[in-house]
């Protein structure tokens, strides 16, 4: 074997990884417990952002008061990725090899948990992702708390395309969630039956939507769902109203409400849309009162509190749960724990883990929004990631590393 | 046919869409060769302005048309006596300093207003064209816009005023010679440019959410559509928008709006390629 530069290196920087890892643990015995967030709290995307890094402030606070972990407090360290991808880089090369963190939640866009999730592989540092996405990825060193497609995205297309018919036009943001979104979309109505008018995508900074509109009209579908994201994207659910539409096709969401769009539209502009998710502010649990309560007690306001802050609240009680069960903080122990089955109760009800694909299975609620408000119709408890169980196993292949798509 | 008139309809509406976020860049920079790197962010606080007021229970058509046009031109008027005058004839400072002012006024209009989106909603109901349903709401856009084109022309052509600002553009010394104080002349100009950028924000408040960085929706389109207009500041921006404004929406009807964008700005690329002053330093030369 020649022995190039790149060996040598990874030699040296090992050896100098096993000479650090004793002295590392001696200061570890009374030092706080570090937590590691990278997200959006400023720029395009801080809709999303900022009520996660709140919810991430929140359950740190809460662990600590109940007298932290392993008898030590909790760290948390935020960085403001400030809806920048190559930040995201950055700031988890920081965590994983600066901060030297335990482990980290974090990332919003698909496209942002891309940019990190191998850093964190690669480092061995245990990574929970906690917003609802297109699903697939396949990754022991990661953990999802959030919704997939055949947990959220296939209730709408049952729900709607039995009390509207079967032609639909699909209309979605210009990065993998979209794509992939879109691709499920028409897998679940086509499955149904159904035929899809046609299938536009975006990108996150258009906000015109007066000739894609007047196309949707031509096209003539029973009903139109949108998977579009992000503050630009507001602009179509409101020239949508203001044209009349609203009253004519009826709307669908994979995506609304998550950045609580429901409270920037009127009643009358956003009464009548159909999602699907894990959470609505009107779940009637204690855990759900108790959560907004703490939350008021906290922030004062809870009417930005949305769903994938909630997924982020999960996450980290989730990952605290495992630690007092493993009773230590080796990423090894942890993983062995989470692939036991573990769950915990939140705000949005039961979340529990799958050993198979690191997903949860979640409590969904199809709700229509109403009076700015997301009123729940109907609710299946315990729905599972299948779509990504379908074709990830991580028992059978732990090395597994990548993100299925959906086959058409 | 029915869809004919839609199509038809849309490119009108993007014509006087570009105009109206056009017209208040077209003032500051083509009579004043300032590059104001904080229009996008005038345009937004335009659209605050009218929301705020209309939130307090004013009426819409009021906080639009009167408020946001006042308040955005006092900030204007601010802006130019602590920053702007002090930069006359040195475009790089110019926009270094009014890059800045966009990132701190979008800080602060955070501050104030929080980050998540606001909006009202359109206060005109949508209309039929055939079976297709239309937003009435751009039809008062484009009235607006025409009035407002229409009185920029009169008041440039036909006033003294006007006569003394085409001279400033000419440059300070007619002004001088004319019996006038270029420095209260560029105060003003600039201070009209901020209004009616303040307008156009508060009118186009009702299509979109408002966000503090929603300026950078608009900036890019005015500032293609006033440099590729050229010298003449009417005639420029009404060629400019009509163009890019019919091509846009041609080409988005026949794809997607990304590739209308597209077409807007390999076209810009190309008008500017074939005509470096502008079109109207080639054709209308000698028009407004």
């Amino acid at each position: 074997m020649a022995l190039s530069r790149r060996h040598l290196l990874a030699g040296a920087g090992t050896a100098a990884l096993a000479a650090s890892l004793p002295m590392r643990h001696i200061v570890a015995q009374n030092a706080e417990i570090k937590l590691g967030s990278v997200l959006d709290n400023s720029g395009n995307l801080d809709i999303y952002g900022k009520p996660m890094v709140m919810a991430t402030t929140l359950a740190v606070e809460d662990i600590n008061a109940a007298g932290g972990l392993l008898g030590r407090q909790i760290k948390a360290i935020q960085y403001d990725t400030q809806s920048d991808i190559a930040l995201y880089t950055k700031f988890a090369q920081q965590l994983a090899r600066e901060d030297k963190v335990d482990v980290v939640h974090g990332g919003i866009t698909s496209a942002s948990r891309e940019a990190i999730r191998q850093t964190f592989k690669r480092a061995n540092v245990l990574y929970f992702y906690n917003v609802l996405y297109e699903g697939g990825v396949c990754d022991r060193n990661c953990v999802v708390t959030g919704t997939t497609p055949a947990q959220a995205v296939e209730p709408i297309v049952e729900h709607a395309m039995k009390k509207w018919g079967n032609k639909v036009y699909i209309l979605a943001a210009d990065y993998n969630y979209g794509q992939i979104t879109a691709k499920w979309l028409q897998h679940y109505i086509e499955q149904r039956k159904g035929t899809v008018a046609a299938t536009n995508f975006f990108p996150l900074d258009v906000a015109d939507f007066g000739s894609t509109i007047a196309k949707i009209q031509e096209a003539n579908p029973k009903w139109v769902v949108s998977a579009l994201v992000g503050g630009a994207h507001m602009a179509f659910y409101r020239q949508w109203a203001a044209s009349g539409m609203n009253k004519k096709i009826p709307l669908a969401s994979t995506t609304f409400g998550v950045g609580n769009e429901h409270l920037a539209l009127s009643p009358a502009e956003g009464d009548g849309i159909l999602i699907a998710g894990n959470y609505s502010q009107e779940i009637p649990t204690p855990a759900n009162k108790n959560f907004l309560a703490k939350w008021q007690k906290r922030f004062g306001d809870t009417k930005i509190v949305h769903e994938i802050a909630v997924s982020q609240y999960h996450g980290i009680h989730l990952w605290a749960e495992c630690v007092r069960k493993a009773g230590t903080l080796d990423r090894a122990a942890l993983l062995k724990t989470i692939e036991s089955g573990i769950s915990i109760e939140g705000p949005a009800g039961k979340v529990a883990i799958e050993p198979k694909t690191h997903h949860a299975a979640l409590d969904i609620h199809l709700m229509e929004v109403k009076g700015q408000k997301l009123t729940i119709i109907e609710t299946v408890k315990q729905r599972p990631p299948s779509d990504t169980a379908q074709y990830c196993d991580l028992l059978k292949n732990p090395d597994e590393n990548k993100q299925f798509e959906v086959k058409i | 046919m029915d869809y004919a008139a839609v199509v038809v309809l849309e490119i009108i509406y993007m014509i006087a869409f570009l105009a109206l976020i056009s017209a208040g860049l077209a003032i500051v920079f083509g009579m004043m060769r300032v590059i104001n790197l904080a229009h996008g962010e005038f345009v937004m606080l335009g659209g605050y302005a009218t929301i705020a007021c209309s939130k307090a229970g004013i009426n819409i058509y009021f906080a639009m048309l009167v408020v946001a046009p006042i308040v955005v031109g006092v900030i204007g008027l601010v802006v130019e006596r602590l920053i702007v005058r002090f930069l006359y004839g040195r475009m790089i400072d110019t926009m270094l300093a009014t890059w800045g002012l966009s990132l701190l006024l979008i800080g602060l209009v955070e501050l104030v207003f929080g980050n998540t989106a606001v909006s009202v909603p359109a206060p005109i109901p949508g209309y039929q064209v055939g079976s297709y349903q239309m937003g009435g709401y751009n039809l008062f856009i484009i009235g607006i816009t025409v009035v407002l084109v229409l009185a920029m022309w009169l008041v440039l052509r036909y006033t003294r005023i006007g006569l003394i600002a085409r001279g400033a553009m000419q440059s300070a010394e007619v002004v001088s010679s004319l019996g006038y104080n270029p420095n209260t002349v560029y105060m003003l100009t600039f201070t009209t440019g901020a209004a009616l950028s303040g307008l156009a924000g508060g009118v186009l408040a009702p299509l979109t959410g408002l966000l503090p960085s929603v300026g950078g929706i608009y900036i890019a389109k005015a500032f293609i559509t006033v440099i590729t207009g050229g010298a003449a500041v009417i005639a420029g921006t009404l060629t400019t928008s009509a163009l890019f404004g019919t091509v846009n929406q041609i080409v988005s009807f026949a794809s997607t709006p990304v590739i209308g964008e597209l077409a807007m700005l390999v076209l810009a690329i190309i008008l500017l390629r074939l005509m470096p002053q502008g079109v109207t330093g080639r054709f209308f030369r000698n028009s407004t």
